[in-house]
C-alpha cells in the first residue's frame, strides 16, 4: 500500500501528468500518420528528454509507445492504409466495414479492442510484478546472458524468409557495439586510428539514422501521395458496449498479445496473426472475415495493444528488450539513470508502480481524445508524404545534433539513414541491428562476470533458471531445423500450383 | 544433381530489385573486416578468452561473414525481378538530400538554429515540389515552430548562432538564449 500511495504522489506531479497528456495525445497523432510511427517519434524525441526528470522523460516516451497503435487504426479502417505496421491486419476487416458503410462501427470497435487490450497486459503486468519481484533477483550474470542470447537467436529466427539477412544485420549490430574503446582492458577496437570512433558508436545516432533519416529520405525520394479526404459520422461509443459481445475474443486474443509480448523478438505481428487466426477458427461465420468481421477487427487490436505492457515485463525485470522500441526505452531508462532488472524491483518499487499507472492512464487518456476528435486527427494525416519527409528530417537533427552538438553525429546518422532507406526498400530487417547493438552489449558484460565463477561448461547451467533457459533455447533450436525439414518436404512434394514468390529460406 | 537442386530449394527466396547488390556489397564489407581483424582488435596477455577484448568483433565480424555468404547465396538462387539498376539510382537519389541534410548541420552554428531552420524548410518545401504560397507559409511556420519548441521552450542543447554576435544589444542576449 505505501508503494501504490508512493508511485501516485510520483505521477501527481504536474510535469508527469503534462508528459503524459502530450506523450498520449501525440503518440495517437504519430500512430495515425502513415509512414511516421512510434520508433522514428521515440528516436526524435529521445535526446530532448534528457534534460526531464527522470519519470517525466520515460512518462513520455511510454506515452507515445502505448498510444501510437491506437492511431495507426484510423487509417488503416478509413483509408485501407495502415498508420503503423502493426495495424496491417486491421485493414483486412476494418475497411470492408468501411465500404460497408460502418466506418464509425469499425473505429468504435477498434478504439475499445484496444483499451481492453492495453488495460489488460498492464494488469498482467500489476499481477506479475510480485512474481517478478520474487524471480528476478535469481537473475545472476549467466541467466542474463542467456536470456539475451535467447533474445538475439528469436529475433533472427522470427524474420521467417529473411533469417540469412536477419542474423547478419543482428552480428553488425554487436559488431557496431563493439567499435571504440574496450572499457575493461582500455584497448582500441576498429577504431582505424581515428578520434571519432574511439567513443564509439552511439546507440541513439544508430537508431535516429535507421529509423528517422531513413523514413525521411524514403519519403522525400519517392513519389508523393496524401491519403484521401475521409469523415467519420456517428456514435463512436458504441463500440464499448458490443465489445461486451466478444469479450472472449478480446479476452483470448489479449492474453495471447500479452504472452508474445513477454517473448524477446516476437512481438505484434505474430500475436496479430496468433489471434486472427484463434478468432477465424473459433467463430460461428469464419466466412466474413477479412470482408469485415467485427471479431476479426477486434482479436488484431486487442492483440496489438496487449503487448507494449507485456513487452515491459522483461524489460523492467532483466534489463532486456525484446524489440526495437524496448531498446529504445531501455536507452531512455539508462539515460535517465534508471537500470531496469532486478534491482528496479528491490530497491525503486514506488517507480514501477508510478509507471504502471501512468500506462493505465494513458490508456484512458487516449480513449477519451479518439472518441472526440477523430474527425480533426483525419485532417491532420492528410499532411503529403514528402512535407511529412522534410518534418521528419528536421526533427531528426534536433534529434542528433542535440546530443552531444557533433557534426561528425549527424553524419554518421545521415549514413546509417541511408543504409536503413536500402533495408527498407529490399524489404530487410532493421530491428536485428538495434536489438544486436543492445544485447551484443549486455552479453559481452554478462559472459565476463559469469565465466570468472565457472569452471567446467556445465557449471553455467547448474542454476535452475539458467538451465531452464539453455534448454529453451536448445528447443527453439530444434523446433526451427524441425520446421524447415518439413517446410523442406512439403515444397518437394508436387503440388498442381507452384508459387515461386513465397518460397523462403530457413 | 539431386543434392543441388534440395540445395537450391533452401535458399530459394523472395528477392527484390537490388538485392543481390546489397548482399555482395554487404560480404565485401564482412571479408573487409575480417581482414582487419588482427589489425584491429587486440588480444591481451595473462587474460582468459571470455575477457578478451578481441573475442566479441571476432564473433560479430564472422558471423556477418558467414551469414552474409549465405544471404549473397540465397539471392543468386532466387529468381530475379527486373529493375536492379533502377532501385540503385532510387538509393543513390536519396544522397542529394543527405547533402542538404549536412549543409543544414553546419549552418546552424554560423546562421543560428531559427534561420537556419526557416530557410532550410523553405528551400526543401520549394526542392520537392511545393511552391504554393500556402505550402512555404507551412514550411516557415514548421520552422519556426521547431526553434521555438525546441530551442526556447524545451532547452535542447544547440549552440547560438555566431550571426546573433552581430546583433544589437537589445536583442542579442534574447537570441543567444532563445533562438
Amino acid at each position: 500500500m505505501d508503494v501504490f500511495v508512493s508511485g501516485l504522489g510520483i505521477l501527481a506531479q504536474w510535469q508527469v501528468l503534462v508528459a503524459l497528456l502530450i506523450g498520449s495525445v501525440g503518440g495517437v497523432i504519430i500512430g495515425a500518420l502513415p509512414g511516421v510511427g512510434a520508433a522514428v517519434a521515440i528516436a526524435i524525441l529521445l535526446p530532448a528528454t534528457f534534460s526531464f526528470e527522470p519519470i517525466v522523460g520515460l512518462t513520455l516516451l511510454l506515452g507515445i509507445y502505448g498510444s501510437s497503435m491506437y492511431g495507426g487504426a484510423i487509417p488503416a479502417i478509413l483509408i485501407n492504409t495502415p498508420g503503423t505496421a502493426v495495424n496491417a491486419l486491421t485493414t483486412y476487416d476494418g475497411y470492408p466495414m468501411t465500404k460497408r458503410g460502418q466506418a464509425h462501427r469499425a473505429l468504435s470497435l477498434a478504439y475499445s479492442a484496444s483499451f481492453f487490450g492495453g488495460v489488460f497486459s498492464i494488469l498482467c503486468l500489476i499481477i506479475l510484478s510480485p512474481l517478478l519481484a520474487m524471480v528476478a533477483p535469481h537473475f545472476g550474470s549467466r541467466e542474463i546472458f542467456l536470456a539475451a542470447f535467447m533474445g538475439i537467436l528469436l529475433v533472427v529466427l522470427a524474420h521467417r524468409g529473411q533469417t540469412f539477412a536477419a542474423a547478419m544485420l543482428a552480428c553488425l549490430g554487436i559488431f557496431l557495439n563493439t567499435v571504440g574503446l574496450e572499457p575493461v582492458k582500455y584497448t582500441r577496437r576498429f577504431t582505424f586510428d581515428q578520434s571519432w570512433l574511439t567513443s564509439g558508436v552511439d546507440l541513439i545516432v544508430v537508431v535516429l539514422g535507421l529509423f528517422a533519416i531513413s523514413q525521411a529520405l524514403l519519403l522525400l525520394v519517392d513519389k508523393d501521395t496524401a491519403p484521401p479526404k475521409a469523415h467519420v459520422d456517428g456514435n463512436l461509443t458504441t463500440g464499448l458496449k458490443e465489445l461486451l459481445g466478444l469479450k472472449r475474443i478480446a479476452t483470448v486474443s489479449s492474453s495471447i498479445g500479452v504472452l508474445m509480448g513477454m517473448i524477446p523478438g516476437v512481438g505484434e505481428f505474430t500475436s496479430q496473426f496468433l489471434s486472427y487466426t484463434y478468432a477465424q477458427k473459433s467463430s460461428k461465420t469464419p466466412e466474413k472475415f477479412g470482408k469485415g468481421s467485427p471479431e476479426g477487427l477486434v482479436a488484431s487490436e486487442a492483440a496489438n495493444n496487449a503487448v507494449p505492457g507485456a513487452a515491459m515485463i522483461p524489460l523492467l525485470a532483466l534489463g532486456i528488450p525484446g524489440e526495437a522500441l524496448t531498446a529504445m526505452m531501455l536507452s531512455v531508462f539508462y539515460v535517465h539513470n534508471v537500470i531496469p532488472g532486478p534491482q528496479l524491483f528491490a530497491n525503486q518499487m514506488d517507480f514501477v508502480m508510478a509507471l504502471y499507472m501512468a500506462l493505465i492512464l494513458l490508456n484512458v487518456i487516449v480513449l477519451v481524445f479518439l472518441l472526440f476528435s477523430t474527425n480533426l486527427l483525419l485532417k491532420i494525416i492528410q499532411i503529403p508524404t514528402r512535407f511529412l519527409g522534410l518534418m521528419i528530417l528536421m526533427l531528426s537533427f534536433v534529434g542528433v545534433y542535440s546530443l552531444r552538438n557533433s557534426a561528425t553525429d549527424c553524419m554518421l546518422a545521415a549514413g546509417f539513414g541511408v543504409f536503413g532507406l536500402i533495408l527498407k526498400r529490399l524489404n530487410l530487417p532493421v530491428v536485428p541491428i538495434i536489438l544486436g547493438m543492445v544485447l551484443g552489449g549486455i552479453m559481452e558484460v554478462k559472459l565476463r562476470s559469469a565465466m570468472a565463477r565457472v569452471k567446467s561448461p556445465m557449471d553455467f547451467v547448474d542454476r535452475p533458471i539458467a538451465a531452464i533457459l539453455a534448454l529453451m533455447i536448445l528447443l527453439i533450436i530444434v523446433m526451427h531445423i524441425r520446421t524447415l525439414i518439413n517446410e523442406h518436404k512439403n515444397r518437394i512434394r508436387p503440388e498442381p500450383t507452384g508459387d515461386d514468390s513465397t518460397t523462403q529460406q530457413g | 544433381m539431386r543434392t543441388i537442386k534440395t540445395l537450391q530449394d533452401l535458399f530459394r527466396r523472395y528477392r527484390r530489385p537490388g538485392d543481390i547488390i546489397f548482399a555482395l556489397l554487404f560480404l565485401a564489407l564482412a571479408i573487409f573486416l575480417l581482414t582487419q581483424l588482427g589489425e584491429q582488435t587486440k588480444m591481451v596477455k595473462r587474460t582468459k578468452w571470455y575477457a578478451q577484448p578481441s573475442l566479441w568483433p571476432t564473433v560479430a565480424v564472422y558471423g556477418m561473414f558467414f551469414f552474409g555468404a549465405l544471404h549473397y547465396i540465397s539471392s543468386l538462387l532466387s529468381p530475379r525481378i527486373p529493375g536492379r539498376w533502377r532501385e540503385v539510382l532510387f538509393w543513390l537519389k536519396s544522397l542529394e538530400f543527405v547533402a542538404y541534410f549536412l549543409i543544414y548541420v553546419f549552418t546552424v552554428p554560423l546562421l543560428g538554429y531559427l534561420p537556419s531552420s526557416v530557410l532550410f524548410a523553405l528551400f526543401l518545401c520549394a526542392r520537392v515540389g511545393f511552391r504554393s504560397p500556402q505550402m512555404f507559409l507551412a514550411a516557415a511556420v514548421f520552422g519556426v515552430s521547431l526553434a521555438v519548441i525546441f530551442r526556447a521552450f524545451l532547452q535542447v542543447k544547440i549552440p547560438s548562432g555566431q550571426i546573433y554576435e552581430l546583433l544589437p544589444d537589445t536583442i542579442r542576449a534574447f537570441a543567444l538564449t532563445y533562438l
